[in-house]
């Protein structure tokens, strides 16, 4: 049988287990790229079968969690119950540079800790003491973003009001966001509405002096692990002047002037794209997706950025090409031996699904799954021809159908997060947690690939797993 | 004890229906606690004579938690040993006044309001129930019986209709029941007949019909009720009948809800709606 038939087997078998209405459901969700891409589709941003053990988040974790979070000047006030917060302090690994407490809020959390009164009686007037406590606790704080939690709209608070009102009395940005958690079906709308409340309260409000030529903007990097920084340096080292990061280690200033560069570079896709959207729309600013990973598609960005600007970034982009590429050379020479024909699964977020790809590809790794949690449409129009005939793609996977596919499919190693992390390693499997790097990174640039791939070496060749057994060798 | 709830549209005359007829059964011999389940905290006015009775939600509020508060303050006597209690809750617009009426009858519940000897539980609930707050007491283990006060005027009925369908849905999934519909008249054409049929439709009946009189204002007016204000007043033994009604009453029944066209015709064979 051939990889297609035997892959298609394997998810056959998965769907299988379900009743007939799930399963009628979530097979439109899965499936197998063959030869002439007519099974290129399929269905995704719907809601999760009840019952089933989705890995999504909710709108709430898309928009402090992923966009707004990282902002490191500006504190983030989870709004609601304590729990929400809690339960998100410090979960992204967002690296961010800076004084604790002066310039930077990243380690920090905030909660307005919602009690059975607020619930009652409406928690606008807590918010203002809160609004006013942050201001006057730490007044280095350049302003203040609302993240609202769900009960926030169910008792139909007016945060904006309260913004409004308290941005004049403490003369700080005060941006409500929307973002209760049962909005939407995943943390997919929580980017949105994050993107929106950035465009209606922040973006184009401060104005600077000139924009340069070479002023670009890096949006969609979170500096996961530092990977806005590795980026950053290889951006400059290309002659460009990254003005703004979006938004990794960045400031409420860069979002302010996000509008006055000369192109965006954009990393993350899905969570950032309606911003980008509207600054081409608005401001003319034109924009380009990228990916950092791995050397052949930084080459192939590189190369496509050069072709925006004038002679002087085009042969800059040949110099850093002529430098790194000997140098990414001797560590595929290291690494590929040691990784050729290794087959991997993924299963993440954003952009990672299909932007990693190149990377493995250039160790001589074959992704044999991937797929998203959250992506829409677009997401997979832009992987399907990433993937090799045979690849089985899947939208919104379920906790049994990735175990059963791994079960099936046996990859050497498994991409994926901290839900999935121990069941798979508890298999006997090499993993290696694709939305965080684990401990790790960055993997962005020519920074990031060594360590990308010293990573996963070091998962797919630890000598642990010759001390368990695969269940399906045993 | 007796858990009861009384709903209606807004207005209809609930808080004064329920003091009333609470009085009457007091009178009786019986003892009962009203509970108030409105922000507005006027469902105790007339037994209390004051309305500035402290209510669980506002004191919880003032002192950080409910589980601050002792029972004695916010739980009090008033005319004939009435005890009375009021959730309370937020001005119009801002929070959750329906949490509020869950967490107000918690403790009460919880914190032993309910005493051996009480007879009667009345609960008297805000117009419309808008929300699960307001459902609160006729869920599981809360009010077995339910009275509709209406009256024969179309939004009233509308109302009681829909308040019938609330019931049945706890109807199915527990043990609340429709006890009957008090008429609290307005004057209206036929309005005995059309009640009567329409309690029919609802697979209950009216349990009473209470005649308009202005006694009742001028009770109001100096904040009693008729039956402590002026005990001999026809008006007065009116409710003296109610109560008895609802103290011998074993009609307790899954009520029928009608869909609106059902309701229309209704009104039109009563002679309402003229076309």
């Amino acid at each position: 049988m051939s990889n297609y038939e035997l892959t298609k087997q394997a998810v056959e078998e998965v769907l299988s287990l379900y009743p007939d209405k799930a399963r009628k459901n979530r097979e439109t969700h899965i499936t197998v790229k063959d030869e002439e891409c007519s099974s290129c589709a399929l269905k995704s941003n719907v809601k999760s079968v009840p019952g089933v053990m989705t890995a999504r988040g909710c709108a709430y974790a898309g928009s402090k969690g992923v966009v707004w979070g990282p902002v490191k000047d500006m504190i983030h006030l989870s709004h609601g119950p304590v729990g929400c917060g809690y339960y998100s302090w410090s979960t992204r690994r967002n690296l961010a540079e800076g004084t604790v407490g002066v310039d930077n809020f990243v380690p920090f959390q905030f909660t307005s800790d919602f009690q059975e009164n607020d619930i009652v009686y409406g928690g606008d007037k807590k918010l203002e003491r809160r609004l006013r406590e942050i201001a006057q606790l730490f007044p280095a704080a350049k302003g203040i973003s609302i993240q609202s939690e769900c009960p926030v709209g169910l008792i139909g608070d007016d945060i904006e009001s309260v913004a409004r009102r308290l941005n004049k009395e403490l003369e700080l940005p005060i941006i409500p966001v929307r973002c209760e958690g049962f909005r939407g079906i995943s943390q997919s709308l929580g980017h949105h509405i994050a993107n929106d409340s950035i465009r209606d309260h922040v973006l184009g409000k401060v104005q600077r002096e000139e924009i340069g030529p070479y002023d670009i903007g890096l949006i969609g990097d979170y500096n996961i692990g530092g990977d806005a920084w590795a980026t950053k340096m290889l951006l400059q080292e290309i002659g460009l002047k990254v003005q703004n990061i979006w938004t990794g280690d960045s400031t409420l200033e860069m979002l302010q002037t996000g509008n006055q560069v000369t192109l965006n570079l954009i990393h993350c896709y899905r969570s950032i794209n309606y911003i980008v959207r509207h600054m081409e729309e608005t401001y003319g600013v034109p924009w380009m997706e990228v990916n950092f990973f791995g050397p052949a598609k930084i080459k192939e960005s590189l190369i496509k950025i050069a072709e925006r600007f004038d002679q002087t970034i085009q042969d800059k982009v040949q110099q850093v090409l002529d430098k790194y590429e000997p140098l990414m050379n001797k560590v595929i020479e290291t690494y590929r031996p040691r990784l050729e024909g290794k087959k991997v699964m993924l299963y993440v977020g954003g952009l990672r699904p299909r932007h990693l790809i190149g990377a493995y590809e250039d160790l001589g790794m074959e992704v044999i799954g991937t797929g998203y949690e959250f992506a829409h449409g677009d997401d997979y129009e832009r992987t399907f021809d990433q993937v090799d005939t045979g690849t089985v793609i899947y939208d919104d996977l379920t906790a049994v159908e990735l175990e059963k596919l791994v079960e099936r499919l046996h990859p050497d190693l498994v991409g994926s997060g901290i839900k999935e992390k121990y069941v798979m390693e508890k298999m006997g499997l090499p993993f290696r947690q694709m939305h965080s790097w684990d401990y790790s990174g960055p993997y962005h640039g020519y920074e990031g690939f060594p360590i990308f791939a010293r990573d996963m070496d070091m998962a797919v060749n630890s000598p642990t797993w010759k001390l368990v057994q695969n269940p399906w060798h045993r | 004890m007796r858990q009861v709830a009384i709903y209606g549209k807004g207005g209809i005359g609930k808080s004064t229906t329920t003091q009333n007829t609470v009085s009457a059964l007091a009178e009786m011999g019986k003892k009962v606690t009203i509970v108030g389940c409105d922000p507005k905290a006027d469902s105790t006015r007339l037994i209390l004579h004051s309305k500035a009775q402290t209510t669980v939600m506002d004191l919880a509020r003032e002192r950080g938690s409910v589980e601050d508060l002792e029972l004695h303050e916010v739980l009090v006597e008033g005319y004939a040993g009435i005890r009375c209690a009021e959730s309370g809750g937020p001005e119009p617009g801002v929070g959750c006044a329906g949490r509020g009426v869950i967490t107000a009858i918690n403790f009460l519940e919880e914190n032993g309001a309910y005493t051996a000897d009480t007879d009667y539980v009345f609960y008297d609930v805000l117009g419309d129930v808008v929300c699960g707050g307001f459902a609160m007491p006729i869920r599981e283990n809360k009010a077995q019986e339910i009275y509709i006060v209406t009256s024969g005027e179309m939004m009233a009925m509308y109302a009681a209709n829909n308040i019938a369908k609330g019931i049945l849905k706890y109807a199915t999934t527990g043990s609340v029941r429709l006890g009957g519909l008090i008429c609290n008249s307005r004057k209206v054409d036929k309005e005995y007949e059309l009640i009567e049929e329409l309690a029919k439709r609802l697979n209950t009946r009216m349990i009473h019909f209470l005649p308009r009189d202005n006694e009742v204002q001028r009770a109001e007016l100096r904040k009693m009720t008729v039956i402590e204000y002026n005990p001999k007043h026809p008006q007065a033994d009116e409710y003296r009948s109610l109560a008895q009604k609802i103290d011998q009453n074993t009609n307790m029944t899954i009520p029928t809800p009608m869909n609106m066209d059902e309701l229309e015709e209704l009104l039109m064979a009563y002679g309402i709606m003229e076309e």
